[in-house]
């Protein structure tokens, strides 16, 4: 799965392409994990708009980074799932810690 | 004579997208929408990755069963593996239950299956191993029904 990193201002945009499952989590993982920490940033978005499949191993990658940062000013925020990912990012309750945003 | 697959398949993690591909490619029999085929997708593939992550834990070398078939507007599908089973099958489907903590799992695949499809049995299999059973129901578009008709 490839991941574009943009930075402007105090915000990190993390678009994902692809299909995000147990077999990619570990790479995507270690990507976002460096990345997010190299950037700094105060916001960090991640862009689902290209996202085409995402199962509960995205669960566990997301609820992992909130972990891992919790200690640190950063929030973090969702923009763009597909309707099914959104299903399971209601269920699983991951916008309580991840809020949506609108983006252009 | 209605429809049916059976595939068998290494479980390993590469084979997870393969998984989920054969069954949604099989499914477009029902006409299924875009969520639908969304749905079935995301079912298969909790279903194949604990097999491979669960089921043969450490890496051990075993295979991923797979049999569909089609049961009027249906789609009826049977994962299973050869694996170590599970001890306690009620407190397994709960949603956020997990005995894989240290590996950021989230627990919520039987929930996930459960949602997303209209009936979900897991058993253990005699001799040893899981064996997960879905459906979902596509209700037939009727609009592809009658061009079929007039076509023929
Ligand atoms: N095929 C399987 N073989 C053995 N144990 C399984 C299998 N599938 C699921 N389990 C058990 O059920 C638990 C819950 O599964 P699930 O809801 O998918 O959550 P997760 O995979 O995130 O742990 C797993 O942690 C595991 O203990
Ligand atoms: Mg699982």
């Amino acid at each position: 799965m490839e991941i574009l990193y943009d930075r402007s201002e105090n915000t990190m945009r993390i678009t994902l392409f692809g299909e995000l499952d147990e077999s990619s989590a570990e790479s995507v993982r270690n990507s976002l994990d460096r990345n997010i920490v190299l950037s700094d940033a105060a916001r960090v978005i991640f862009d689902f708009s290209r996202l085409s499949f995402m199962d509960s191993s995205g669960i566990g990658v997301l609820v992992g980074r909130y972990k891992k940062f919790s200690g640190r000013p950063v929030s973090f925020f969702i923009s763009s799932p597909n309707p099914t990912v959104d299903k399971i990012l209601k269920l699983s309750g991951i916008y309580t810690i991840m809020p949506v945003v609108e983006t252009a | 004579m209605e429809n049916s697959i059976k595939v068998i398949l290494p479980a390993i993690s590469r084979n997870e997208a393969l998984a989920r591909s054969i069954v949604a490619f099989f499914a477009v029999e029902l006409d299924p929408t875009i969520d639908e085929l969304g749905d079935i997708k995301t079912a298969v593939s909790e279903a194949v990755t604990n097999c491979i992550v669960h089921g043969y834990p450490d890496g051990r070398p075993g295979d991923i069963e797979i049999y569909a078939d089609i049961r009027g507007d249906a789609i009826h599908i049977e994962i299973s593996d050869s694996g170590v089973g599970i001890a306690d099958i009620e407190a397994a489907r709960r949603p956020f239950f997990t005995t894989a903590q240290g590996e950021e799992r989230s627990g919520m695949g039987f929930t996930i299956m459960e949602t997303f499809m209209d009936l979900l049995a897991v058993e253990n299999r005699e001799g040893g191993g899981l064996k997960v059973t879905m459906e979902k129901s596509l209700r037939r578009k009727i609009g592809v029904q009658s061009a079929d008709a007039s076509a023929g």
